[in-house]
């Protein structure tokens, strides 16, 4: 009877979930609501846990409830801690969503609310949420091993070597392109400016109240550091309207990126970041309350799509990023879908907190459908936006023009109505002097999110507030990730030189740490520097790139993962891993070949670098524009390179191993009974 | 309502370990130490050793 009932249940959800799927991808020439997304992500993500995360967790992985994890066998009350699975699930989350889940969606939404639906929900289902559950079940069986340890382990040196190449490079293009989005958002902005400067202040006083006087209560900090960010939206709206204090937090892209590459590097070699630590804090309760209350958001006010499900950017002439849905959809959702960078997260910290082995499938596989939803919600704030307006924000000045009525004119004669009025009477609601030409997805994502609130909760009389919220939190919290981001990198290039010259390797010597924070600074100031003066806005460039090397860190986890279910003798469930594998080295080698060597100059580096060297007599502007397609195609080159590399020792492996000339073996530890299954049989 | 407030136990219990106030308490645990200013410097400076290697993601 029980089984009958629940196999009806299941039955439904499947029903709703094709019902809801159909409405989305079918629906034509009528607006529809952004509840038909929300239920077909549900319905999904519902079907894929309960059907294909147990398949991969009996049959592939074949859990073991006995083993115990190296929480239980190496606990030691710091970073071993046996944990409960929920609050495993909730530090899983809050490590592995950031900024990317909103941004990348909201990009990908100039080809339509569709294409980015799909590929959140299937690349989620069958890639993402896979390689977060295997990675951190392989890592567990490890000891908490790393990815890179493991790579070298089971994949070869070269594997390990690659992997570390990965690490390296996404850290430096998704610093740079991040800054770059806070940039875009915070220019002549004093409103945003005056918020995110005020974030230090607050910090120092968190640190204070945290270390002085209720030490160890974060969370109540946090809430006081929370009260605090408020009243400095608040502030910032009068510091705007201030004739004598608005030119001081007036700033322009130059000027803020200046800014933000002095921070990086003070935050890393300087002792300031233990003061602003709190801060990190501060950035994660506001991401996690902002993410809550979108949700709430959504669901009481399901509101209506205006984006229609594709738009004539299909073909690859997209004004925010130049290129086809396949392969650009593909690396602009990385986050969401399927992002390498967790990776590193479920071969981190998390391992070292599971109780039981059988609640990796519930923390792998969940959480990162969890993300996945976060990718929808973006999706839905920028697709509730009038597609004439999320053009208009999101259009770089270099394709729509400066002036306000030539930008409106050429969007309109897309077929997405917009007018110069409009977008001023937008940027007024909004307490901005202009909306025009704020690429990177974070002002087109705040103004939908504002939208959505504004039509209840305080009405337009608050959409200002929302606006530079919205802000606040995707600024703040991209700031945490670039200093830790810089600190994280300086390390590793300590580790990596202190091999060739010992005393670099020493994370105290002071010439070691200005160095190599020097150095990791230049790497993404340098793309940094590059967007901010791109005429193009920097996110045509620099997106694909991050993206390209996101997927790279991937195909890296899933050969990994490939090689050890293969070792494990269970070669035909390896498909498991082996089809996301496929998928994404596809859409990297074919992302990689267009942004190399495409002849149309908005998608390739060579092809532009020679539009720019054919032009008027070139001068000293165009002469770096040159250098840096040059030096985008030869970093674009290195990581097609590293792909193939770990593929080819990966293939060479799998080879030798069903071909006999290597045994099966896994590097696991050893056995150990849990005692945990005991004391819940008891 | 038992059910209503194991969730809200358990909500808790995630606030506390991403902010790291679980993190602090098994410090004064493993160390024997009574929360004070100087305790939690202690705890800090073990804690951010181990905390700056780790990557945030994006």
């Amino acid at each position: 009877m029980k089984n009958i009932s629940q196999g009806l249940l299941w039955l439904i959800v499947a029903t709703a979930g094709a019902l809801s799927l159909s409405t989305v991808a079918l629906h034509r020439g009528e607006q529809i609501n952004a509840m038909w997304l929300v239920l077909a992500a549900l319905c999904t993500y519902a079907l894929g846990y309960r059907f294909y995360s147990k398949f991969i967790a009996a049959k592939v992985l074949a859990l073991d409830a006995q083993r115990a994890t190296p929480a239980e066998r190496l606990e030691n009350g710091r970073d071993f801690v046996p944990t409960h699975k929920w609050v495993v699930f909730g530090h899983h989350f809050a490590a592995i969503a950031g900024p990317g889940p909103l941004v990348g969606p909201v990009l990908a939404a100039q080809f339509g609310y569709l294409p980015g639906t799909l590929w959140i929900l299937v690349g989620a289902i069958f890639g993402g949420c896979v390689q977060d559950f295997v990675i951190l079940l392989f890592s567990v069986r490890r000891d908490g091993k790393s990815l890179t340890e493991m790579a070298r382990e089971e994949v070869g040196r070269l594997g390990g070597f690659v992997a570390y190449l990965a690490i390296i490079s996404i850290i430096v293009v998704l610093l740079g392109v991040a800054a770059l989005i806070v940039v875009n958002a915070l220019k002549a902005s004093p409103w945003g400016t005056f918020t995110i400067v005020m974030t230090i202040p607050i910090a120092l006083l968190m640190g204070f109240y945290l270390r002085r006087l209720r030490p160890g209560k974060v969370l109540e900090t946090s809430v006081l550091g929370f009260v605090l960010v408020l009243l400095a939206i608040l502030g910032g709206q009068w510091v705007s309207q201030s004739p004598a204090l608005a030119p001081w937090f007036t700033w322009s892209a130059p000027a803020l990126a200046v800014a933000i590459i002095v921070y990086g590097f003070a935050a890393s070699a300087l002792p300031v970041w233990l003061l602003l630590a709190p801060r990190d804090y501060l950035s994660t309760f506001v991401k996690l309350g902002t993410i809550g209350l979108l949700a709430l958001g959504i669901v009481a006010l399901r509101p209506t799509l205006h984006m229609p499900p594709f738009t004539r950017f299909i073909d690859g002439s997209g004004p925010i990023f130049a290129g086809s849905i396949f392969p650009f959809a593909f690396i602009t959702i990385a986050c969401g879908a399927i992002s390498g960078f967790h990776s590193l997260i479920s071969s981190g910290t998390t391992p070292k907190m599971i109780r039981r082995e059988i609640e990796t499938r519930m923390v792998g596989y969940g959480a990162m459908m969890a993300e996945s939803m976060v990718a929808i919600m973006a999706t839905i704030a920028a697709c509730v936006l009038q597609p004439g307006i999320y053009f208009a924000i999101n259009s770089p000045s270099g394709i729509v023009g400066k002036v306000p009525e030539v930008a409106a004119a050429t969007i309109s004669s897309w077929g997405f109505p917009v007018s110069a009025d409009g977008m001023r009477a937008l940027a007024q609601a909004v307490g901005e002097q202009t909306l025009f030409n704020r690429t990177g997805g974070a002002p087109a994502f705040a103004v939908g999110m504002a939208h959505i609130f504004s039509t209840s909760l305080g009405g337009q009389a608050l959409m200002a507030i929302w606006y530079h919220f919205a802000i606040m939190f995707e600024a703040l919290f991209i700031l945490t990730v670039l200093d830790a981001g810089t600190r994280v990198g300086r390390f590793m290039i300590q580790d990596a030189l202190g091999h060739v010259w010992k005393p670099i390797g020493r994370t105290s010597w002071y010439p070691s740490i200005l160095a190599t924070s020097g150095l990791i600074v230049a790497a993404w100031g340098f793309f940094l520097w590059q967007g901010v003066k791109d005429p193009l806005g920097g996110i045509n460039s620099l997106w694909p790139l991050f993206g390209i090397a996101n997927q790279l860190l991937a195909t890296v986890a899933l050969c990994v993962a490939t090689t050890i279910i293969i070792k494990m003798g269970k070669v035909r469930f390896s498909v498991v891993t082996l089809v996301p594998l496929v998928w994404l080295v596809a859409v990297t080698f074919t992302a990689s070949w267009h942004k190399m060597f495409d002849p149309n100059p908005r998608i390739g580096f060579l092809s532009h670098a020679r539009q720019l060297a054919s032009s008027a007599a070139p001068g000293h502007e165009t002469v770096r524009l040159i250098f840096n397609d040059r030096l985008d195609a030869i970093v674009t080159g290195i990581l097609m390179l590293l792909v193939t590399l770990i593929l080819l020792e990966s293939a060479w492996l799998w080879t030798r191993v069903l071909s006999g000339r290597r045994e099966f073996e896994v590097k696991e530890s050893p056995f150990v009974t849990t005692r945990f299954a005991v004391e819940e049989q008891g | 309502m038992r059910r209503i407030e194991r969730m809200i136990e358990i909500a808790a219990a995630v606030l506390r370990e991403i902010f790291d106030e679980s993190a602090y308490q098994r410090f004064l645990g493993r160390t024997r130490m009574v929360s004070s200013p100087q305790a939690y410097a202690a705890f800090r400076q073990e804690y951010e050793a181990a905390k700056s290697r780790r990557p945030r993601c994006c």
